[in-house]
């Protein structure tokens, strides 16, 4: 029996985007991704200061900010010849790990967890029972029966409200939920702590970028300053401050983050061998040590892998125009010298041309035009991105950090390394990312230290500020990992100001439609072989999308064979 | 899941309590709350008759920061507002349901809380290509808003975005984008910002729920108590403008002693917050102490303001009260166009705050009139 469900909004996202499929016989079939929202930032951005780029360009993503800044940041000292600062390579690096700690925790506590973790089912939990399992986990502090008890006691008063709130309609109940009563009074009490804990890691952009979300950023450097002269500089009490944020830090995520990922986990290893989708994987890398221009100093390596083929890396250059370029053979865009040619984005043009059904609709048409992302590809292969691309790239590579780690999550899990070519593993690639990042994170901080003890306190590189240096004509790029992928903005600049402007995000790599090939996208093949225990409750297509971390809001269309839509599914 | 019940007294008494208990819990609850014997009753009327309120928080034409921003909060931390204080129903960033389970609980909300709930914007409209620009469910953004408003009881335009269009309304703004008030005809309380801080949007639902009513607003719809000041006069740098010391090039000797930004291209003289006083992460800092200058994100049509680090012509030797009309109109006179339309919100904006003591909050439908004029 075929039928095709519509989940729109798929939630616990950002952003806007729908996602068309079939299921056959409790499997998806076939299955489409379509981005429902488009603003035309790169067209707003043409004529303006490109120094200016970064804030317009951050505002991409309030949830990835920060890396959206750096990119653009990169993409213009790229353009105009500037390399920054060493002690402004530190601070960018440890924002962005800051970015990638606060970004991860929050995904897996309150983007994903309620895919996996029953909220209603830890009602029934045993709390002296749970501080045993908790305890047994990690010596973190708050696993204490009363604690446990204190948590279940406020959610079940809220539950008796009959108010429920963010909980309302959840799936709860479903078959698909495994974990026992217990280990879903931890998950939801570390739900708590999570929200509480996250508030303050981002403290660490506050400090140096002055707020977060949003942090400021500048070409050249970074805008603070250091001294240990002063009160209105990074003094002594700030560089404490940061410290101690990564102390806590490196205890939340070793004691609460990872072992409460790899206890969930352990009740869903079947999901090792679902949702693998793409066998390619991208990583553009990132954390520099001896400056952005020596891509072998990146602690998080560049790379490219074909075909799950980890015994060979291929090299990544965002400015070869024969390596990536975007298509949008069904994409809601038009190109002036003809659709069916890919452009790399020095070339790349932005006119919509929306040819979709007026709202409101029942369905896009998935044979034609069905998206306002356009489709990325790598010398025109289909690339995922995100965590488990990057993990991948630097196992392959060899980096000892990572691959210490990749091999005690399979050790404990008992699976094999073919694991993580899956759903599960794309969840644990981002905790294993996390712990590496956090203890990277203590090392750029004590290398800061160092540079500030031996009078070092250069910010910004400055020959290039001014405009009137400038030469007539200059173009650039500037790669980052945002904590979803592989991320860049390539810029041209004419006569002081920009003349084309374009990103490639993470989401347009996994989220986009397919090709004119027919090739389909990370999203759209990641979902293919997804069984469907209930099409009423297809929490199993959520644990699959929520597993590459959208960056944009979706909703899910299960189509039968003649793409005629059979049942569009009521949830109650 | 049980049926969702209007007050904590229908719950205890469908959970077999007495009526004694429930009033020995709320003699309790109100001497918890510090409050005397004689409050009892007041505490017991309160959770009769009140449920928690209702809110729906809609996204349109946005990138999220205002819903992370929230999730920053501090006092009241986010989860005493999510589970204590208000019962939020809809929300795509953070509610458990997807799809048409999501869609339900806002639907259910708006028919059942009708004329009650509380509803909060992220984002601003497009009203370009029909609607085509920015759809849910396969609804456009501006039908799904126009039905939402219609029920609320107030309404809160989150950020820049829905206060103002933002960076998505810069020009040549491709998707006509539209701010929220210009398409509903509802008073509606801006908190712009990009995004608003955290702790400031927490306090503008806790003003709602703890006086029963909006806070009072200027002429451009914010409330007055966090963006009645510019970001300049309570700045810590303030001192060294007046003084005439200033950074003059990124990293500079100016720049580690903490002088003031306004030859960076600091904003901070024509833009309305709070950041100066309430900052930002707890308190953590905000743009100016961390060494940018202020670029202005809680202005209208900041964006096409830019460029960013343009040196300001400068105003010196008005007094604090004086020095936001002063230096818009110099701006006005001097610099580029966008400026001075700047200058002219700005006076508009300046009236009220002058005569504070007598006027009454203006709705934000008056903007228009007010600008019109």
């Amino acid at each position: 029996m075929n039928k095709r469900i519509v989940i729109d909004p798929v939630t616990r996202i950002e952003g806007h985007l729908r996602i068309e499929a079939v299921v056959e016989n409790g499997v998806v079939k076939d299955a489409y991704s379509a981005g429902t929202m488009v603003r035309g930032i790169e067209k707003i951005l043409k004529g303006r200061d490109p120094r200016d780029a970064w804030a317009f360009t951050e505002r991409v993503c309030g949830v990835c900010t920060t890396v959206h800044a750096l990119a653009s940041c990169r993409a213009v000292e790229d353009a105009l010849g500037i390399t920054v600062p060493k002690n402004a390579e530190l601070v960018r690096n440890l924002m962005f790990c800051a970015q990638y700690l606060q970004d991860h925790v929050v995904h897996f506590y309150h983007l994903h967890a309620l895919d996996w973790v029953d909220v209603v089912s830890m009602l029934k939990a045993d709390p002296a029972a749970a501080s045993k399992i908790a305890q047994s986990l990690s010596p973190w502090p708050k696993s204490n029966p009363g604690h446990f008890a204190a948590v279940q006691q406020r959610l079940r008063k809220y539950v008796e409200s009959g108010q429920l709130g963010i909980f309302a309609n959840g799936y709860w109940g479903h078959k698909a939920y495994k974990l026992p009563p217990e280990v879903n009074l931890i998950a939801v009490s570390h739900y708590l702590d999570a929200l509480e804990w996250q508030k303050d890691i981002v403290k660490i952009h506050a400090i140096f970028g002055g707020k977060n979300p949003h942090p400021n950023y500048l070409v050249g450097g970074v805008p603070c300053s250091f001294s240990t002269e002063e009160v209105g500089a990074i003094n002594t009490e700030r560089l404490n401050h940061v410290a101690s944020l990564i102390k806590d830090a490196i205890a939340f995520v070793e004691q609460v983050y990872v072992p409460d990922l790899l206890a969930v986990a352990s009740f869903y290893k079947d999901w090792g061998a679902i949702g693998g989708g793409l066998e390619n994987y991208l990583a553009y890398g990132d954390l520099p040590t001896r400056g952005y221009g020596d891509v072998s100093s990146f602690l998080l390596p560049r790379g490219a892998i074909l075909g799950r083929n980890l015994n060979e890396v291929h090299e990544v250059n965002g400015k070869n125009e024969e390596e990536i370029r975007e298509y949008i053979s069904h994409s809601w865009y038009r190109y002036a010298g003809g659709d069916d040619k890919g452009l790399h984005p020095w070339k790349g043009e932005t006119e919509f041309a929306y040819t979709g059904p007026k709202p409101p609709y029942e369905q896009l048409d998935v044979e034609g035009r069905y998206s306002w992302l356009k489709t990325p590809r790598w010398k025109d292969h289909p690339m995922e991105v995100g965590p488990l691309a990057r993990m991948l790239v630097a196992y392959a590579k060899g980096n000892t950090d990572v691959k210490e780690l990749v091999g005690a999550v399979l050790k404990k899990l008992d699976v094999p390394v073919t694991a993580l070519f899956s759903t599960l593993g794309r969840t644990a690639a981002r905790g294993v990312e996390t712990q590496v990042v956090a203890h990277w994170m203590k090392g750029f901080f004590d290398e800061l230290i160092g540079n500030i003890r031996n009078g070092e306190l250069r910010t910004h590189t400055r020959h290039a500020w001014d405009p009137a240096t400038w030469p007539a004509e200059a173009q650039g790029v500037g790669l980052t990992e945002a904590p979803r992928g592989a991320l860049a903005h390539w810029i041209r600049i004419k006569d002081k100001a920009i003349d084309n402007y374009q990103l490639v995000v993470p989401s347009t790599w996994n989220a986009s439609p397919r090709d004119g090939k027919g090739q389909r996208s990370s999203y759209e093949a990641a979902l293919i072989g997804t069984p469907v225990a209930n099409v009423d409750q297809p929490v199993e297509i959520l644990r699959t999308i929520h597993s590459f971390d959208p960056c944009l809001a979706c909703a899910v269309h299960l189509y039968d064979p003649d793409g005629r839509q059979i049942h569009q599914v009521q949830f109650n | 899941m049980s049926e969702p019940r209007e007050t904590l007294w229908e719950t205890m008494k469908a959970k077999g309590h007495s009526r004694r208990d429930f009033l020995q819990f709320c003699s309790f609850a109100a001497a918890a709350a510090g409050l005397g014997p004689q409050a009892t009753a007041a505490v017991a009327e309160a959770l009769e008759k009140k449920s928690r309120p209702p809110v729906l928080w809609l996204h349109f034409q946005e990138c999220t920061c205002c819903s992370e921003s929230f999730i920053r909060a501090s006092h009241p931390v986010v989860a005493d507002i999510l589970l204590d204080a208000i019962s939020l129903d809809y929300t795509e960033t953070l509610q458990a349901a997807a799809g048409h389970q999501a869609e339900k609980c806002r639907d259910d909300t708006m028919k059942k809380y009708a004329g009650k709930y509380i509803l909060l914007v992220e984002g601003s409209v497009p009203t370009g290509a029909d609607g085509a620009y920015c759809c849910v469910g396969g609804r456009s953004a501006q039908d799904i808003l126009k039905e939402a408003a219609a029920g609320a009881a107030a309404v809160i335009a989150w950020g820049n975005c829905a206060s103002y269009g933002c960076v998505q309304a810069a020009k040549p703004n491709p998707t006509d984008a539209t701010p929220i008030h210009k398409l509903i005809g509802k008073p509606v309380i801006n908190v712009p910002g990009c995004p608003p801080i955290a702790d400031v949007m927490a306090a503008v639902i806790v003003h709602l729920l703890l006086f029963g009513r909006g806070p009072e607003l200027d002429a451009q719809g914010r409330p007055r108590e966090f963006y009645g000041r510019r970001v300049h006069d309570t700045c810590y740098r303030r001192p060294y403008y007046d003084a005439g010391m200033f950074v003059d090039a990124w990293d500079d000797e100016g720049a580690r002693k903490g002088y003031c930004l306004f030859h960076m291209g600091c904003r901070g003289p024509v833009t309305y917050n709070a950041c100066a006083v309430t900052k930002w992460n707890q308190s953590t800092s905000y743009p100016i102490q961390s060494g940018h200058g202020c670029i202005g994100c809680s202005e209208n049509g900041f964006w096409d303001a830019s460029p960013f680090y343009r040196h300001q012509p400068m105003v010196q030797g008005f007094a604090i009260e004086r020095t936001a009309d002063a230096i818009g109109a110099a701006l006005g006179v001097g610099v580029a166009v966008g400026v001075a339309a700047h200058a002219v919100t700005t006076n508009i904006r300046k009236r009220p705050v002058i005569s504070e003591t007598v006027k009454e909050s203006a709705p934000a439908g008056q903007v228009e009139e007010e600008e019109a004029k």
